[in-house]
């Protein structure tokens, strides 16, 4: 029985450090306790991999026979989390594609993570969550990274970057160079779905909308793609500067012409609306889960079935030809029958005034 | 309306086609017909329109875009504005890129200064509550279709008391635009095709003395291929038959008296006043500013740049193409080292002037090429 005459013993007594396990702090890129804790906490149930659970400062991998190919992109979006997908799911998506349209099959990523001081460290997790599960999907290992932490104001919540490696079975030669006269030009499906999405999330529209950004990894389908039409010239994801600026990009690599049919590019009806509204042309607007791809004439019909076949490539079309006319210019066969140059977009994207 | 379905009716090639045709049979001789609005020029080069009406009908582009005709003083005033540490300024994305004397508001925005892209100036007003220490101002350009939600910017910032809130004024007018153009000695235009858009704020009875004066036929038109072929048909009927009248080819948008709401609008905040055109220079009442009693409004009042004046670069045409005297296919900087990127005037700076929309969809011509 306690005797009630003894005070409760305290003594001095340090208060406890806080443990700032709801936001990210600038210890958290000390590289001491915090930072461990960060990843050993946060980081790895997400993104573990065996050479990842190695704790080194480098990654061993095999290699497969092949050519490497190795691509790396930076991302930044605002805001983080976007009807369709997130930062997470674009970094993944973004290298994996890149690596995607080289004809080789993705193996590995890394991840360098700039952090901004007080983000939320649920945010931080629904991202690592997104980045798993479309690893997982694109069937690649992420297998090294990094994190730094900078102060509030100095980033916008999270930049991440993305390096890929993949390998190229020997004997294919897929770039921006191949494309000929005659080729046929595909797309995987409509146009303008990402950049859309994300400028509606921003509220930059005045309108709400319902479209979803397409952010997918393509390598699934463009391994069924490349098992259909073997002899594939040229893929290319569209992304900045969109669907125009992409193939004005492979036509000058290739020194050839291209003639696009403006009705046959699929656009969704809200993306096309939303632009008509604001003046954007949906063939600027950015994507984040279409392919270009340019085949030979005898390969393209079992080209657009094969894409058709993949659930990211349902609304796959043929939207024109490569040419011997018109060296390094894109022409555009608009709906009532003119043919108009279509350009690269020229700096920003702005909204017409009237 | 589904917009989708655009591509089967207002934008689809046999009805397109099909009206050319129309066109082509009552044509006895050439005739140079104008279409003001740069909302037209772009949407005829982005369609490709131009390259399927017969040789005979030439179009000349307007001076119909507000970013094209504001003048250089006044982007240096922006510019000046913007630059101060306290201020936010707010634009149509468009006027962003249009260079001024030294440099343009994207430059500055990168050197530091809060320079914001809105969608109407309403956005404007909401910034400006949402950040009462700083000084919101908004460069209400255009013509009268951006006049009155730019004066319901200034109506909801004074009923809301707001004391951070201004604007920079550029409002300019069509009819005075079209008097200075059918007067002058060198004029070639010999019918209008009327910007839709302002004919849907202020209607269109103001034209028929214009009309008339001139001995020039005008039609209403659209933005769509098939609206403005119907334009164009009404007016050449019009020349070929040597009447002069004012028709509407837009009928499912524009009523003969425009929209009563806006104009009281406008008439509440705005009166007329001279307004320099870039490329023009100045025309009589050809725009409208603050009226007195909202002079607290007035932006080139509260930061004093009334004393800035500028003058234009040399190389630059821009004053002949947006009176219709000369394409931008003539003037010697097109293309090298005039572009999109590096314009040296402002035609090359909206998607709506006519040697950024000559540059972007048209360079066929002045490559030789298909």
């Amino acid at each position: 029985m306690p005797d009630s005459s003894f005070p409760a013993m305290q003594g001095p007594v340090c208060p406890l450090p806080l443990k700032h396990d709801d936001q990210i702090i600038l210890g958290h890129g000390s590289g001491g306790r915090l930072t461990h804790d960060l990843i050993k906490n946060i980081f790895l149930p997400y993104l573990s991999s065996p050479p990842l659970l190695q704790a080194d400062d480098f990654a061993r991998l095999n290699k497969p026979d092949g050519e490497v190919i190795i691509s790396t992109d930076c991302h930044i979006v605002s805001p983080l989390f976007f009807p369709g997908g997130d930062i997470g799911r674009l970094a993944v998506c973004g290298t994996v594609n890149d690596i995607a349209v080289s004809g080789a099959q993705p193996l590995y990523l890394t991840a360098g993570f700039i952090l901004e001081e007080g983000l939320p460290i649920h945010t931080l997790v629904r991202i690592l969550e997104s980045m798993r599960a479309a690893a997982h999907e694109a069937g690649i290992q992420i297998v090294a990274g990094d994190t730094k932490v900078v102060e509030k104001g100095k980033a916008d919540g999270v930049f991440i970057t993305t390096t890929g490696l993949g390998f190229l079975p020997q004997g294919r030669t897929i770039n921006g160079h191949q494309a000929q006269p005659g080729d046929v030009i595909l797309v995987s499906g409509s146009v303008g779905d990402h950049g859309i999405a994300v400028l509606a999330e921003r509220g930059e529209l005045g309108f709400s909308t319902q479209i979803q950004s397409d952010v997918a990894p393509l390598n699934g389908l463009i391994q069924e793609l490349l098992a259909a039409a073997p002899h594939t010239h040229v893929l290319r994801d569209p992304t900045r500067g969109g669907l125009a600026t992409t193939l004005n990009e492979i036509a000058a690599q290739s020194q050839v012409g291209m003639l696009l049919h403006e009705n046959a590019i699929p656009i969704q009806p809200a993306v096309r609306a939303a632009c008509e509204m604001l003046g954007f042309d949906p063939l600027y607007i950015a994507n984040e889960g279409k392919v270009i791809a340019i085949v030979p004439p005898q390969e393209a019909e079992a080209a657009l079935q094969a894409m058709r076949r993949h659930p990211y490539g349902n609304l796959a079309s043929r939207i024109g030809e490569v040419t011997s006319d018109f060296n390094g210019r894109v022409l555009l066969k608009t709906s009532i029958g003119a043919t108009r140059v279509l350009d690269m977009l020229a700096g920003e994207i702005l909204p017409r005034i009237c | 309306m589904d917009l989708n379905l655009l591509n089967q009716t207002l934008r689809d090639e046999r009805q397109v086609k099909a009206e050319i045709e129309k066109i082509r049979r009552i044509l006895t001789r050439p005739w140079v017909l104008m279409e003001i609005c740069g909302g037209q020029t772009h949407a005829i080069m982005q369609s490709g329109l131009d390259q399927l009406l017969p040789a005979e009908i030439e179009l000349v582009h307007g001076p119909g875009c507000p970013v094209c005709v504001t003048p250089l003083e006044l982007i240096d005033k922006a510019l000046a504005i913007a630059a101060r540490p306290e201020v936010i300024f707010c634009s149509f994305g468009d006027m962003l890129r249009v260079p001024g004397s030294n440099r343009d508001l994207f430059s500055l925005r990168a050197s530091g200064a809060d320079v914001r892209v809105v969608y109407s100036p309403l956005d404007a007003v909401k910034i400006a509550q949402q950040n009462p220490q700083r000084e919101v101002v908004f460069f209400a350009i255009g013509f009268e279709t951006t006049a009155p939600p730019n004066a319901m910017s200034v109506l909801q910032a004074k009923a809301l008391g707001l004391k951070n809130y201004s604007v920079l004024v550029s409002q300019v007018l069509v009819p005075p635009a079209m008097h200075a153009i059918l007067s002058a000695p060198q004029n070639r235009v010999q019918g209008f095709l009327l910007a839709g858009h302002v004919c849907t704020v202020m209607g269109y009875q103001d034209y028929l003395p214009i009309a008339e004066q001139y001995y020039v036929p005008m039609a209403v038109t659209g933005f769509e291929p098939l609206d403005l072929v119907r334009g164009i048909y009404s007016v050449v009927t019009m020349l070929e038959n040597n009447e002069v009248r004012v028709e509407n080819a837009y009928a499912r948008v524009v009523k003969p008296e425009g929209n009563p709401a806006a104009q009281a609008i406008i008439q509440r905040v705005f009166q007329p006043v001279d307004r320099n055109w870039r490329g023009i220079g100045r025309i009589p009442h050809s725009g409208w500013g603050l009226r007195p009693e909202f002079s607290e409004f007035d932006a080139e009042l509260r930061f004093d740049v009334g004393s800035i004046q500028t003058h234009e670069s040399p190389l630059c045409i821009a004053g002949q193409i947006l009176q219709g005297l000369k394409k931008p296919f003539n003037c010697t900087a097109f293309g090298d080292p005039c572009t999109p990127q590096n314009p040296l005037g402002a035609p090359m700076v909206s998607a709506e002037g006519a040697c950024a929309a000559y540059y972007r969809f048209a360079r066929t011509n002045s490559t030789g090429m298909g």
